[in-house]
């Protein structure tokens, strides 16, 4: 595929991890925020391909690993109420709560239905005028604008019997609260490119700024996430920091303005608690006065729920990148993909789902 | 969850003004994707896809002249 392809190219990808090779002069701990980078870098063998200067760690950008045991919790509690379908994305269906997951509640009768989009939720809401559709909205600033748009669509259509549960959350509050604590040991950030394919890439100068350190703007495809470090690597070897675009084929500085007025107009920021990390300020979206009707949570009267005994899991270590998932006791043996402990084996884009699928393979270059 | 796919546009349906829609081809797939924030796209062009929405549009440009870069750039400097 067209803008794919080309970016797995084998040649390339080896072309600049030896590029990065004669850059490197001493050791950097370099944070990939998103999952889905993580993912590739496991995909594609990437660590391997690297100097052993260089660390990879893996950050808490997993929309579905952090949302809160009481958000999974409220969503099987409205999917329990007779004549709701309760809508999601695939991804968020195997996810533990305290109790049961929905996959179980889907299992026992529930109505609970995956979707491509939000705008799916919003077709199945009017076509459904006897029953109410609840969209259960994970994900960062890349989905939220969808789902904003779904409200919104809503809204213009009249649909009362249309409401989400909101669990979005933002990355820059996240990188904030990661460099806050005294023992981090990151020294250059990977950003989410899809990320500021929307927000552009103002919010993270001053984080940059004020913590002294590289913030490279990087794709997804092994060629992207190499020029990432490439770059990150550059700014570190010369003592610089600030920001760099390295995915401008999709990021423009200015980012998605439509996209960001529409997020402005129908969502508040809020503190938000990440499951593994705990609350981090302004970090999460809810809906704005306007279409506080719209929100599941106040329709329900959904009541503040416990917080989770996680056991064993340490999914907050390995969302903040102080353990690799292969150090977890229960890796592999007690928690797998199909009998996860936690988020982070859950979700595709889970650090410990990742380590397990790829184990040690480059098979999936071109 | 952040997966966002670039796709070719293959037709654009402007007929509902609050709703403009694209259909979009992923190889072998095509899909009814929002083109709500992206005034100006045409058929043809490609667009970064996320959940139903057109994220933004790949600059077909600086993708060429980044690939180009990497290609003639030297291994030793
Ligand atoms: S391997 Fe399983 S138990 Fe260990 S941190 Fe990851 S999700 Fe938690």
């Amino acid at each position: 595929m067209k803008h794919i392809d080309e970016y797995r190219d084998r040649e390339l990808v080896e072309k600049l991890a030896r590029k990065i090779g004669k850059e490197v002069t001493r050791n950097w701990n370099i944070m990939e925020v998103c999952g889905g980078q993580t993912h590739a870098i496991m995909k594609y063998n990437l660590l391997q391909l690297l100097p052993p200067e260089i660390s990879l760690i893996h950050g808490p950008g997993c929309p579905v690993c952090v949302t809160p045991i009481e958000m999974i919790d409220h969503a099987i509690a409205l999917a329990r109420l007779d004549r709701v379908i309760l809508t999601s994305f695939g991804d968020m269906l195997r996810v533990p709560g305290s109790i049961s997951d929905l996959l179980t509640e889907k299992a026992r009768g529930g109505d609970i239905r995956m979707v491509y989009s939000p705008l799916d939720a919003v077709e199945l809401a009017a076509s459904n005028s006897e029953y109410e559709v609840i969209f259960f909205a994970v994900g960062f600033e890349t989905t939220a604008p969808a789902v904003a748009l779904a409200i919104q669509q809503a809204k213009k259509r009249n649909l009362n019997n249309f409401s989400v549960l909101v669990s979005h959350v933002l990355v820059p509050p996240a990188i904030e609260a990661l460099l806050s604590s005294a023992d981090h040991r990151i020294d250059a950030f990977l950003a989410a490119g899809h990320v500021c394919a929307i927000m552009g890439t103002h919010e993270y100068l001053p984080i940059a700024e004020k913590h002294r350190l590289p913030i490279v703007i990087t794709g997804f495809e092994p060629v992207d996430i190499l020029m990432g470090i490439f770059h990150a690597i550059e700014m570190l070897e010369q003592g610089r920091f600030g920001i760099k675009n390295s995915y401008s084929r999709i990021v423009k500085p200015e980012g998605n303005q439509k996209a960001q007025d529409l997020l402005k107009e129908v969502f508040v920021e809020e503190e938000r608690e990440w499951r593994g990390i705990g609350p981090i300020p302004l970090s999460g979206y809810i809906l704005s006065d306007g279409y506080s009707n719209f929100d599941a949570v106040k329709r329900y009267k959904l009541k503040k729920g416990i917080a989770a005994d996680y056991g064993s899991c340490m999914a907050g270590l390995v969302l903040t990148g102080r353990k690799r998932p292969s150090e977890c006791i229960n890796f592999g043996t007690t928690c797998i993909p199909e009998r996860p402990m936690g988020a982070p084996m859950v979700s595709s884009e889970g650090a410990c789902a990742a380590y397990y699928k790829y184990h040690r393979s480059s098979a999936n270059l071109q | 969850m952040c997966l966002a796919v670039p796709g070719k546009i293959v037709s654009i349906d402007r007929s509902n003004p609050d709703s403009p829609m694209a259909s979009v081809q992923f190889g072998a797939t095509t899909r009814d994707i929002s083109i709500q924030w992206l005034a100006d796209v045409k058929v043809g062009e490609y667009i970064l896809a996320h959940v139903g929405t057109a994220l933004s549009k790949v600059d077909e440009e600086d993708a060429m002249f980044t690939l180009n870069a990497l290609r003639e750039m030297g291994e030793i400097e």
